[in-house]
C-alpha cells in the first residue's frame, strides 16, 4: 500500500489522483472546503460557465431516481467575468492546485471568448469545453450531436486558448466514437465523458413531469455501465486522452473506468449526496489498488482493451 | 455544515399523517431555529431535507409528513436505528429582528421549525404570539407544548373543527396582535398570502426540490431582490423585502 502510485497526466498537467469532483456536482470548491482539505483531490471541474450570467431553468429542477437522480438546471452561473473576479479569488483561498475550468456557450463566438478568457487564468490548469449540457436550447448539447458542429467548436476554441482544450461529449448520440473522432482531428488535447443521459419523471399526485422543464439528464450510479462503454467506445476510437465519468461512485468504478481506457475519472452525482464521497474515494485507491495488484495506476489506462 | 450518525430515540405518529422523531448525536453545528437536516434513507438516492423542530443538548427533535415513498420509509424506523444526517444546512431565522413582540405563522408542517423559534424568543424574554394553520382537528399538532412556552396561541382551520375557520391570515385580520416582526413557514400560497396580509417586517421560510442541501448543484435556486440564491443555502429564510413573488 505504501508504494501505490496514484499519479497521473492530462497534457502535461500532472494529477497525484486521478479523482476530479465533475462540473456542476462541486460548485466552485469552496462548499466542500468547509468540510475537508480539497488539496487532497486530484482536481475539479468547476460549474460550467458561460460569457453571461444565467439563473437557469425554472424550478423544480431534480427529480429522484432509483440509483441516480435528474437535474435540470440549465447553467446557472455567474457568468465568466464575475468568476474570473469573485469565485476563482475565493477559490485560491482553499485550494493550491490548477483546477478545470468548464466552459458552456450558445455560439462559437461565445465559447471562444469564454475559454479565452478562463484560458488566461494563472488557476485554471485545463479547458473542459462543454457541448453536451442537455438542459439549454439552442446551445449546449446542439454543438455535441454532430461531427462537424463538434468539430467546429473544438477548432475555434484550440485558436483562442493555450492550455489542454478537452471536449465534454453527450451519451445522446447514435455514434459517441465519431464525435470523438471529429474533435481529435479538430484539434482537441483530450476527450470528456459522459455528460448526463436525457431522462424524466411523472409526479403520480400531480399526473405532470416533476421536472418544470419536463426532462433533465440523468445521473448517479445507474449510469455507470453505459458511461464504461462510452468511453471504451472513445479510448478505441482515438489517440488522445479520455476523462472517464458517470455513475462514478468508489474507487472500484475508478478503476474500473481506467481499465476502459480513462487517464483521469471524475466524480458526479454522488458528490451530493455524500459530500466527503471524493475524498473517500481518493483516500480508498491504494487499498483497492493493492487487492487489485496494481503498483501504478496509470499503468492500466486502457488495460482491458488488449 | 456537519456529517454525522444520529440514533433514533423514538418515532411516533403525532397527527394524521405527521411524525415526529427524536434523535441523538451530535447537534453542534445547528445554530439557528429554521435550520434544517438533510437524511439519508437505505435504498433512496437523495436525502430528505426536514426542518429541525427542537434541538437542545445533542437532542434532536423533527417532525415530518408522509407525503411519499421517501418518508413513509421514514415513518417505519425505530428506536435504536441509526441514520446519516448532514446538519446545521441553511441560514436559519435571524431572532434578533424582533424588538418584543414577534408573531409566528405556520401551516401544516411549516408549523415545526417555529417551535426551537418560540422557545428561543420567550428565553430572550420577547413575546410571543403564534397562528398554527390546519385543514382540520385530526391534523393539529403542538398546540398545547407551544401554550406552554407561554405563546398566545390561535389556530385556524380550514374545516372549522378547531379555532377560527379559515386560514391563517382570517386570524390575522381577526384578532388584534400587537407585533412588531414576524416569521412564517409553510406552504408558498399561504406565504403569499401572509406577506399581503401583514403589517411590519418579516422573514419567511420557503421550500424547494433540493440535490444536495448544501448549495452544490444549484437545483433550488430562486431570484430575489438581492439576486440569484439557493434555497438550501441562501435560504431556507429570506426577509420580506427581498422576496420576488
Amino acid at each position: 500500500m505504501v508504494n501505490a502510485n496514484t499519479k497521473v497526466c492530462l497534457s502535461g498537467l500532472e494529477l497525484d489522483n486521478p479523482v476530479i469532483p465533475a462540473s456542476g456536482t462541486f460548485g466552485y470548491g469552496y462548499e466542500f472546503a468547509e468540510l475537508y482539505d480539497i488539496n487532497v483531490l486530484g482536481t475539479f471541474s468547476f460549474k460550467g460557465t458561460t460569457r453571461e450570467p444565467r439563473f437557469g431553468n425554472p424550478t423544480p429542477r431534480i427529480a429522484e431516481c432509483r440509483e441516480g437522480m435528474i437535474n435540470a438546471v440549465g447553467l446557472q452561473n455567474p457568468g465568466v467575468e464575475k468568476v474570473i473576479s469573485e469565485e476563482l479569488p475565493k477559490l485560491a483561498k482553499c485550494f493550491n492546485k490548477k483546477v478545470i475550468a468548464n466552459v458552456s456557450g450558445f455560439s462559437i463566438d461565445e465559447y471562444m471568448y469564454t475559454c479565452e478568457r478562463l484560458d488566461a487564468q494563472e488557476q485554471v490548469g485545463l479547458i473542459e469545453v462543454n457541448i453536451s449540457c442537455p438542459n439549454v436550447h439552442g446551445g449546449g448539447m446542439s454543438f455535441g450531436t454532430q461531427p462537424e458542429m463538434a468539430a467546429r467548436v473544438t477548432k475555434a476554441v484550440k485558436s483562442v486558448t493555450k492550455k489542454p482544450v478537452y471536449i465534454k461529449l453527450t451519451p445522446n448520440v447514435t455514434d459517441i466514437a465519431s464525435i470523438a473522432k471529429a474533435c481529435e482531428e479538430a484539434g482537441a488535447d483530450g476527450i470528456s465523458l459522459i455528460n448526463t443521459l436525457m431522462g424524466m419523471r411523472i409526479d403520480l399526485n400531480r399526473k405532470k413531469p416533476v421536472i418544470a422543464n419536463t426532462m433533465g439528464g440523468f445521473s448517479g450510479p445507474a449510469i455507470f455501465p453505459v458511461a464504461l462503454r462510452c468511453v471504451w467506445q472513445v479510448y478505441n476510437a482515438v489517440n488522445i486522452p479520455v476523462i472517464g465519468m458517470g455513475g462514478v461512485s468508489c474507487a472500484e468504478d475508478v478503476i474500473e473506468m481506467m481499465l476502459a481506457g480513462a487517464t483521469a475519472v471524475e466524480t458526479g452525482a454522488i458528490n451530493l449526496v455524500d459530500p466527503y464521497a471524493s475524498k473517500k474515494i481518493v483516500e480508498d485507491l491504494p487499498r483497492v489498488m493493492e487487492k487489485y495488484h496494481i503498483t501504478n495506476l496509470s499503468d492500466i489506462i486502457g488495460g482491458a482493451h488488449s | 455544515m456537519k456529517q454525522g450518525i444520529f440514533t433514533i430515540q423514538s418515532n411516533e405518529n403525532i397527527a394524521l399523517n405527521v411524525y415526529k422523531m427524536v434523535l441523538t448525536g451530535d447537534t453542534g453545528a445547528i445554530t439557528a431555529p429554521g435550520q434544517f437536516v438533510d437524511i439519508m434513507l437505505e435504498g433512496y438516492f437523495l436525502r430528505r431535507p426536514i426542518s429541525v423542530c427542537d434541538c437542545v443538548d445533542g437532542k434532536l427533535t423533527l417532525i415530518y409528513k408522509v407525503v411519499g415513498k421517501g418518508t413513509e420509509a421514514m415513518a417505519g424506523l425505530e428506536a435504536e436505528q441509526k441514520l446519516d444526517l448532514l446538519t446545521g444546512l441553511g441560514n436559519g431565522y435571524d431572532l434578533t429582528a424582533c424588538r418584543n413582540h414577534a408573531l409566528l405563522i405556520g401551516g401544516g408542517v411549516g408549523v415545526p421549525p417555529l417551535y426551537m423559534m418560540a422557545r428561543e424568543l420567550r428565553e430572550m424574554g420577547k413575546e410571543v404570539s403564534v397562528i398554527l394553520g390546519f385543514n382540520k382537528a385530526k391534523e393539529i399538532f403542538y398546540q398545547k407544548e407551544f401554550e406552554a412556552l407561554g405563546a398566545h396561541t390561535y389556530v385556524a382551520t380550514a374545516d372549522g373543527s378547531v379555532g377560527t375557520k379559515g386560514f391563517v391570515t382570517d386570524v390575522m385580520n381577526s384578532v388584534d396582535i400587537p407585533y412588531d416582526y414576524f416569521y412564517c413557514c409553510g406552504p408558498e400560497p399561504m406565504l403569499k398570502a401572509v406577506y399581503n396580509a401583514s403589517k411590519t417586517g418579516g422573514q419567511f421560510s420557503f421550500e424547494e426540490r433540493m440535490g444536495c442541501g448544501f448549495g452544490a448543484c444549484m437545483g433550488c435556486s430562486c431570484k430575489t431582490k438581492y439576486g440569484n440564491k439557493r434555497i438550501c443555502k441562501d435560504g431556507p429564510v429570506l426577509t420580506k423585502e427581498e422576496i420576488i413573488w
